[in-house]
């Protein structure tokens, strides 16, 4: 014989067990949001601070994605910038250059259709949205290939672009940089 | 009680019947992207088959269902006949006749924008005209669904509302509100464009407004699959519910915080300042609360069967489950997907995270884990639940439904594991064609035929699946008798009024919505210089 609990006690019981889980519940959840916060509090990794709009229209005729300005910039800081175009459907340039150890400045946009701009085996990733530019901040440590995709649906040639980039000793990029305004894996 | 069960049939099979024809395109699609097929010869049939998938699954598959399940709640109980029989035959034809405009523009290589729309990609304006119908043809369904619940208040004053209607209209109201967005996307700037009113377009805009749409569609499918955890599942294996309020919370919960988090599919977007994705984030985290919820309430209401029926220890119990009992055996495999898929969501929520595989096949085997696993195969367990209802005739084999719920559970793991894996080597998304010979692309080779087989064994499950309700029509007749919900383990005598109306839940989401998405639509819908051309595809206009 099993002695049965009269009927409010055991709502009782239930109830009890019922609160602690919602409480252990809401309080994995802050913890989650908290991390969030921390991480971006320390600026590890970022998204793009503000919004940046460009004329989507007129790219190729001034400014600053004009094709004689897109690759490789060495900053008088020391720092690189790559600026990139991605296009139906190729990346402007079809191989970027960068060294490592430098902090580096991607701008890239689209003079036409949404495209996605990801460095396989990295966490660069973002969208190419015509009209906006997209500024991601990063860093490479070792030297080495990697795959550049488009990683969105832009049109029946989607499959078809890929870029590439080429990471190289931070030395050997200096050496190579001297004289040159713009650079690519072609220089 | 269900007397309009011809009307509910109809949504079941034209849901089901088109989820067979996306299916296999969907196997198709895997196939010609693997290694076990060369080249593609023409990578257009690709994305066109790929839209076709996309729309049917993600906007008339689920949505079908939901109108024909909520009709059955709402009759069953209410214990009403169904008010406004005409009008939910009217939201039938809309939802069909919008399928069938909008798929034959796909069909013809005319609008191969994929069902994400991507703006300025422009298709043919009959695909964009074909959704909007079937999105106000679901309309109705809320509507009715709202007017039956009124009705039924009227008649029973203090009463508490079923659990299942509660939770059926909470997903109505969803919905509802949730479509606005991709109404919004389609009125004001793609229709115009794709009938050449206009030939520019702010594609920033546009992906916003589909982001209000985007995540909130996703708990619009869930709603059904949570509301047959809760309320079909304890009742077939001989179980209670645990909570009845508790149950109601994880609803509202739902109604709530599934709106003002869209925008954390913009995570790597340049059109939204950080400052709004990192409030997404956050409100993300809590869209996770309601799971949780729902994840101790079902476990609690299973152990109560089992203990019911002699199950005994900590742990014991769970061998005194009905194991042979199919709905069961979907409960455990959604729960299984559920949490896979809910871990993989947590990394996606995470900006920090996300970057590493955003538009990567992980997000592609994230969704089909949670939305063809989880939430589907709790859809064939709702259709072998309520089918002895609709049809008058017994469900045969139940042998067959356990292999059948077995082959996609194997299945749906198979896809997309190694989805998630080759997401995380980096491998794009939606893309006709890999050239594996290269050697940076030769090592995901394995893993994509394996989720190709994957994909083979889902067809099989599926086939099964129709091959089961077919013969379900066939066997003879048996009545049986009037379809019930679960009851509480207290069931609630009365409930206090927030938790038996919606009033301050829907409030609070337009509240949320206004306050995570105003600023970010307004600052761009108020500048000009960021509409780009329109692109239009698909041949000649």
């Amino acid at each position: 014989m099993t002695v049965v609990p009269p009927a409010d006690e055991s709502a009782q019981v239930a109830a009890r067990v019922e609160r602690r889980w919602a409480t252990m519940s809401i309080v994995i959840v802050l913890l989650l949001a908290t991390a969030a916060a921390l991480i971006g509090l320390q600026h590890a990794t970022m998204p793009q601070g503000r919004v940046e709009t460009i004329d989507a229209a007129r790219l190729h005729l001034s400014g600053e994605f004009v094709e004689s300005n897109l690759g490789t910039a060495v900053e008088p800081d020391g720092s690189v910038t790559v600026r990139a175009i991605g296009q139906q459907y190729s990346f402007v340039p079809d191989c970027l250059l960068v060294p490592t150890d430098t902090p580096i400045t991607f701008r890239a946009t689209s003079p036409d259709v949404v495209h996605g701009f990801l460095i396989v085996g990295t966490n660069i990733n973002t969208m190419l949205v015509p009209g906006y530019v997209a500024s991601i901040r990063a860093r490479f440590s070792n030297p080495g290939e990697h795959l550049m995709p488009c990683q969105e649906f832009c049109g029946v040639g989607h499959e078809g672009m890929w870029a590439r980039v080429k990471v190289i000793d931070k030395a050997e990029f200096t050496r190579l940089s001297a004289g040159k305004r713009r650079m690519s894996c072609a220089d | 009680m269900l007397t309009s069960r011809r009307l509910i049939i109809a949504h079941f099979w034209l849901a089901f019947g088109l989820f067979g024809l996306a299916l296999l395109l969907g196997a198709w699609q895997m196939l010609m992207r693997s290694p076990l097929s060369g080249w593609i010869e023409n990578p257009e049939w690709y994305y066109r088959s790929l839209t076709a998938h996309g729309t049917v699954m993600a906007y008339v598959f689920p949505t079908l269902i939901a109108m024909g399940f909520g009709y059955a709640i709402s009759e069953s109980a209410l214990e009403q006949p169904l008010i406004g029989r005409r009008w939910a035959w009217a939201g039938f034809w809309l939802v069909a006749v919008g399928s069938v405009t909008a798929v034959v523009p796909v069909a013809l290589g005319r609008a191969s924008v994929l069902y994400t729309f991507y703006p300025p990609l422009i298709g043919n304006g009959f695909y964009y005209v074909g959704i909007v119908l079937a999105v106000v043809g679901s309309w109705i369904w809320v509507a009715l669904m709202s007017i039956n619940l009124r009705i039924w208040k009227r008649a029973n004053p203090g009463k508490p509302v079923p659990l299942a209607m509660f939770a059926n209209v909470a997903g109505s109201y969803l919905w509802a509100w949730t479509a606005v967005g991709a109404a919004l996307e389609l009125l004001l700037q793609i229709i115009p464009v794709a009938f050449g009113l206009v030939s520019t377009i702010d594609a920033g805009l546009a992906r916003i407004f589909f982001s209000w749409t985007l995540h909130a569609i996703v708990y619009f499918w869930l709603f059904p699959t949570y509301i047959a955890y809760y309320t079909i599942v304890p009742r077939a294996i001989g179980g209670r519910v645990y909570s009845d309020a508790m149950s109601r919370i994880a609803f509202v919960l739902f109604l709530v915080v599934a709106m003002p988090i869209g925008i954390h599919h913009a995570f790597m977007d340049p059109e939204v300042g950080a400052g709004f994705k990192f409030v997404h984030s956050v409100f993300t985290a809590l869209v996770a609360l309601p799971t949780l919820l729902t994840v101790f309430t079902i476990c609690a209401s299973v152990e109560i069967a089992a203990r019911l029926r002699g199950g005994r220890g900590l742990f014991g119990w769970v061998t005194a489950l009905p194991w042979r009992n199919p709905i069961m055996l979907a409960l455990a495999f959604s729960f299984v997907m559920l949490g896979f898929g809910g871990a993989g969501g947590l990394i996606n929520m995470s900006y920090q995270l996300d970057t590493s595989i955003h538009n990567t096949q992980w997000i592609t085997g994230h969704f089909h884990l949670i939305f063809g696993g989880a939430i589907v195969i709790m859809y064939f367990a709702i259709a072998y639940d309520l089918w002895p209802h609709l049809t008058g005739r017994p469900l045969a084999s139940l042998g067959l439904m356990r292999l059948q719920l077995w082959l996609w559970f194997v299945g749906m793991i198979v896809t997309t594991f190694p989805w998630h894996w080759v997401g995380i080597l980096g491998m794009p998304r939606r893309m006709a064609f890999f050239d594996y010979g290269d050697p940076a692309l030769a090592p995901l080779a394995f893993s994509v035929v394996l989720s190709v087989l994957g994909g083979f064994i889902l067809v099989l499950s599926g086939l099964l699946f129709l091959v089961v309700l077919l013969r379900g029509h066939r066997t003879a007749p048996a009545e049986a008798g009037p379809y019930r919900f679960a009851e509480a383990l207290h069931p609630p005598v009365s409930v206090p009024a927030v938790l038996n109306g919606y009033g301050l839940w829907v409030g609070l989401m337009i509240a949320l919505t206004v306050s995570n998405y105003g600023y970010p639509i307004l600052q761009l819908a108020v500048r000009s210089d960021t509409a780009v051309q329109a692109v239009y595809v698909g041949g000649s206009r």
